[in-house]
């Protein structure tokens, strides 16, 4: 982070008054700091998208295919065919601006174009230049005219800027909760990626774990025994906390329910601590009540990068959870903590996917509830697994164990506002431990922010950008660090885990992240277990100090 | 850009020249009076329809509401059924509530940077108070003109112009549905002069209907209250419009006209501008879907095969690693197949 300027400089360098040029007489400026360096040729290649190159954002030639125009301009049609909702978002919106000021890279940097409004009008130009009537009548009156109505030509300036700024999108669909339309720049986000894919323009971030996830099941691209190896580790340290052996099950056919959670969990700390949870919950389950659980190396990864990339990327590296149950025989799937997982598993997989039909709908072994609200895809998040265990009273929990934490919640743009899954984390955390804080409620459920570095944009070179769009997030935390205390911020999202992580350190330190159901593995009662001197990060757990010292 | 307010205005002008020196020419009546309303009223149900239609051939692949609140989950956990709706009626309530009352907008917050280093987020009630009013009194005003367009004129009608007129001031009485239409727009105008945000991102595009339904709304006032425009003429102008038998009538006057083609303009700008607002709303997939896409299965149209990794092709890469580890493995000799990945539809 050295090259990022302090914060209160970067504080004091937003301004959201933009300039007294029109944004169509701005030309783009690509800055260090806020790009992500491009997509490196071999991952491009491994998954077989086109135009596999080295190219270099900041240099004048992208070394683009000589027909890249008209590739666009058909990629635009085919979606505008494919997708209503690209269509009406085309052409309804008012341009009132209520949207303007909702979007945590612009709160964050004060960049007009990170209006979403503007963002989408960097495409709407295009659009309304190749695709509309009015566009094209007044458009053949001369480019002055063309400038009123918002009509422009796509040209390598335009397709610059589109690469810029669909690249300081995090599609966290804030802008949509407030557009009387529900005009939801996101989507317009994803559909102007997919045609820059189509021409070989994608960033590192995501096309390398995209060929990774596609080759070996995860995103960190790791391999079947290193995986096994991490979680062999994590075992150790339970071991060493609790006295107690856990041993979970891998690729194990026959098991009743197959596990998929974020490859982040298994490589990223404090995501790592979440990993321990799951682990002590399956297993307190597992000898408790035999409940039957396998992971798996194969589909290791719930997260999705394909999403970022196109829908169709975002299939076939999806496909993999159904294949594996299938291939495992199990009866159903429970997800953990991940937010653009969810939103992929959510609104799109049994799509996409399915039908799940070698599936049975879910049935919690332990307590008997239907899990009616996923009774075709068939997929569980754990927070709603979890939440019905701890209603049911079967988990023994010592909150005091979380005591030394003042903790508040973290909603992840995703399952706020692409599922809905706002209580059900609530509930767990108001249960495992005893200080729990909300943030101001502009900021939180649906109005919740971004953490500044979703959909892709969680890369190192990028940093500026990521601690501007974290901004609105950080800001609230920090509202709740100084009124109540608050050290540690939770969530349910393995981008959360890392990037919010970076985020509280270079605006809020002082303040930790952790997954939910790290919180659960520290109050959850292991049976045989020893008393715990430690938490899960292995710190003294509070009055446990002394005896540390002794 | 700055300026692209300027363009507009000069449209509206020129306009407004256009029918007023035009009506005085032989034939100006007819043509400004008849012809042109007709058309404009042909394209304008031509031009919706066919955006509406032309939008109904993309398919909704996916299910994408934008959900506002708590999903319905467990049984004992509240559900948000109107902002995230889990069944149909709740969508209907919550399509009834964004066409009636705005209500995403009615969520607006205005954020600042207070003290350097504190954002704050305040509600900002304003735009939506004035585009709720604009649109509202647009209603009104549009229903009580079917007074000029029936006959008998139905009592619902009668009803809204008699409570609309409430205030009873001045004959003939004030409408508070045009007071406050003209108000409302010049709100939203002067709201996008002077929010340097708004100003940025508006267009010439945007201020043209302002101006438009400004002069619309101008031009109606003037005819009531001071130029007094002769009633029963245009009444029995409209309903010959209206019964196909179209006449003009002597002596009605140019700011009459001028209003008639500022509306005709209107209708023949609709079907090709952002007010086709009115139609997309109903088919903007984040608000009329409901939230129940894990729960049952949506239907992709186009959905296609694609290529993916397959275990087979995953455990032949690793196939030795996973042994060596202890993981269970479908074939437990490595046979010689090469390292590429499989095909699979
Ligand atoms: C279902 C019907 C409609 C709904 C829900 C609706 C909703 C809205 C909303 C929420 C806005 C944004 C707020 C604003 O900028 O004022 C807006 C703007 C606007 N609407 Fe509508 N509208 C509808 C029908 C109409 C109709 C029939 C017209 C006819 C002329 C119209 C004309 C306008 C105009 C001109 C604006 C832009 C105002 C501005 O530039 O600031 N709308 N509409
Ligand atoms: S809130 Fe919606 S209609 Fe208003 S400017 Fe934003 S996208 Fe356009
Ligand atoms: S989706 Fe999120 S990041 Fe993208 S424009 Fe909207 S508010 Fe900004």
């Amino acid at each position: 982070m050295s090259d990022v300027p302090k914060p209160d400089e970067l504080l004091s360098n937003i301004d959201y008054r933009p300039s007294r040029t029109g944004w169509m007489d701005t030309p783009v400026d690509i800055q260090k700091g806020i790009y992500s360096y491009a997509a490196n040729p071999k991952s491009v290649e491994y998954v077989g998208l086109p135009y596999p190159r080295q190219w270099n954002p900041i240099e004048e030639d992208w070394q683009l295919p000589e027909n890249w125009k008209e590739i666009i301009s058909k990629g635009f049609r085919e979606r505008l065919d494919r997708f209503r909702s690209v269509k009406v978002f085309m052409d309804i919106c008012v341009r009132c601006g209520a949207c303007a000021d909702k979007c945590h890279f612009f709160i964050g940097s004060g960049d007009p174009k990170n209006m979403p409004v503007l963002r989408a009008e960097l495409l709407r130009s295009v659009y309304r230049n190749d695709f509309t009537t009015a566009g094209k009548i007044i458009g053949s009156i001369g480019k002055n005219f063309k400038k009123i109505i918002g009509a422009r030509e796509l040209d390598l300036q335009v397709l610059k800027e589109w690469w810029y700024y669909l690249f300081q999108c995090s599609e966290c669909r804030r802008c949509s909760v407030f557009c009387p339309y529900g005009i939801d720049t996101a989507e317009i986000t994803i559909m102007g990626r997919e045609l820059l894919n189509l021409i070989g323009l994608n960033i590192d971030w995501i096309a390398t774990p995209v060929a990774n996830c596609y080759r070996t099941g995860n995103h960190l691209g790791i391999q079947p025994h290193a995986y096994k190896d991490m979680m062999d580790f994590f075992a150790d340290d339970i071991e060493e906390i609790t006295g107690v052996k856990v041993e979970p099950s891998f690729n194990r056919k026959g098991a009743e329910i197959l596990f998929v959670t974020p490859s982040g969990d298994i490589f990223a700390d404090p995501g790592t601590y979440t990993c321990v949870g799951y682990m002590m919950l399956f297993h307190y389950l597992q000898e408790k009540y035999g409940f039957d659980i396998t992971w798996s190396t194969y589909a290791s990864e719930g997260g999705n990068f394909g999403f970022f990339t196109s829908h169709e990327m975002m299939k076939r590296l999806n496909a993999k959870m159904y294949a594996e149950a299938k291939r495992l025989g199990v009866k159903w799937i429970i997800g953990g903590e991940c937010g653009h997982m969810w939103r992929v598993i959510h609104q799109y997989m049994d799509t996409m996917n399915g039908p799940a039909d070698f599936l049975e709908e879910p049935v919690s072994p332990i307590t008997g509830t239907k899990f009616e609200n996923a009774k075709s895809t068939k997929m569980v998040h754990i927070a709603e697994f979890t939440a019905d265990l701890i209603k049911h009273n079967k988990l023994e929990l010592d909150t005091s164990r979380n005591d030394h934490l003042k903790v508040t919640y973290h909603d992840s743009c995703n399952t706020s506002r692409g599922m809905g899954l706002l209580e059900e984390p609530r509930y767990v955390i108001k249960n495992v431990c005893n200080n729990f804080y909300e943030m101001p409620a502009n900021t939180i459920r649906e109005q919740t922010f971004c953490c500044g570095s979703g959909s892709g944009l969680n890369a190192g070179e990028n940093m500026e950008l990521r601690m501007q769009g974290g901004l609105p997030r950080a800001n609230a935390v920090k509202y709740v660090h100084e009124k109540h205390g608050v050290n540690m911020l939770s969530c349910v999202c393995a981008i959360d885990r890392a990037a919010l992580s970076a985020s509280m350190e270079y605006w809020v330190p002082g303040v930790e992240v952790t997954g939910v159901h790290e919180m659960v593995g520290n109050a959850l009662i292991l049976p045989g277990e020893q008393k715990r001197m430690t938490d899960l990060r292995s710190e003294p757990l509070p009055g446990m100090e002394e005896d540390d010292a002794e | 850009m700055n300026i692209s307010y300027m363009y507009s205005l000069i449209a509206v002008i020129i306009l407004f020249l256009l029918a007023y020196v035009g009506v005085k020419f032989p034939g100006g009546e007819v043509f400004f009076g008849i012809i042109i309303p007709y058309l404009a009223l042909i394209i304008f149900i031509l031009g919706f329809i066919n955006r509406v239609i032309d939008w109904a051939r993309s398919p909704v692949p996916f299910r994408i509401p934008t959900t506002c609140g708590q999903q319905k989950s467990l049984p004992w956990i509240k559900s948000a059924n109107i902002d995230n709706p889990s069944t149909t009626g709740g969508v209907v309530v919550r399509m009834i509530l964004e066409v009636v009352f705005f209500r995403s907008l009615f969520r607006n917050t205005k954020c600042e940077l207070k003290e350097s280093d504190k954002i704050s987020y305040e509600w900002e009630k304003w735009l939506w108070l004035f585009s709720l009013t604009f649109h509202w009194a647009f209603f009104t005003v549009l229903f009580r003109h079917l007074r000029l367009f029936t006959e008998p004129v139905p009592a619902c009608v009668q009803l809204v112009a008699k409570l609309d007129g409430f205030l009873q001031i001045g004959l003939p009485g004030l409408m508070l549905s045009g007071v406050a239409l003209l108000a409302a727009v010049t709100f939203l105008f002067l709201r996008r002069i002077l929010i340097p945000q708004v100003k940025y991102i508006s267009l010439g595009s945007d201020y043209f209907p302002l101006f438009l339904i400004f002069g619309i709304a101008f031009t109606g006032i003037l005819m009531r209250y001071f130029t007094k425009v002769d009633i029963v003429g245009v009444k029995e102008f409209t309903m010959s419009l209206v019964t196909l038998n179209p006449h003009v009538i002597k002596g009605i006057g140019g700011v009459f006209y001028v209003h008639l083609f500022f509306v005709s303009v209107l209708l023949v700008y609709f079907p090709f501008s952002k007010l086709m607002h009115l139609g997309g709303i109903f088919m903007s997939p984040t608000r009329n879907m409901v939230n129940n896409s894990r729960a049952k299965r949506h239907v992709n149209p186009w959905n296609y095969p694609v290529k993916i990794h397959t275990y087979d092709a995953y455990e032949d890469e690793f196939r030795e690693k996973m042994i060596e580890i202890g993981l269970p493995v479908e074939k437990m000799i490595a046979p010689e197949t090469p390292e590429e990945p499989e095909e699979k539809e």
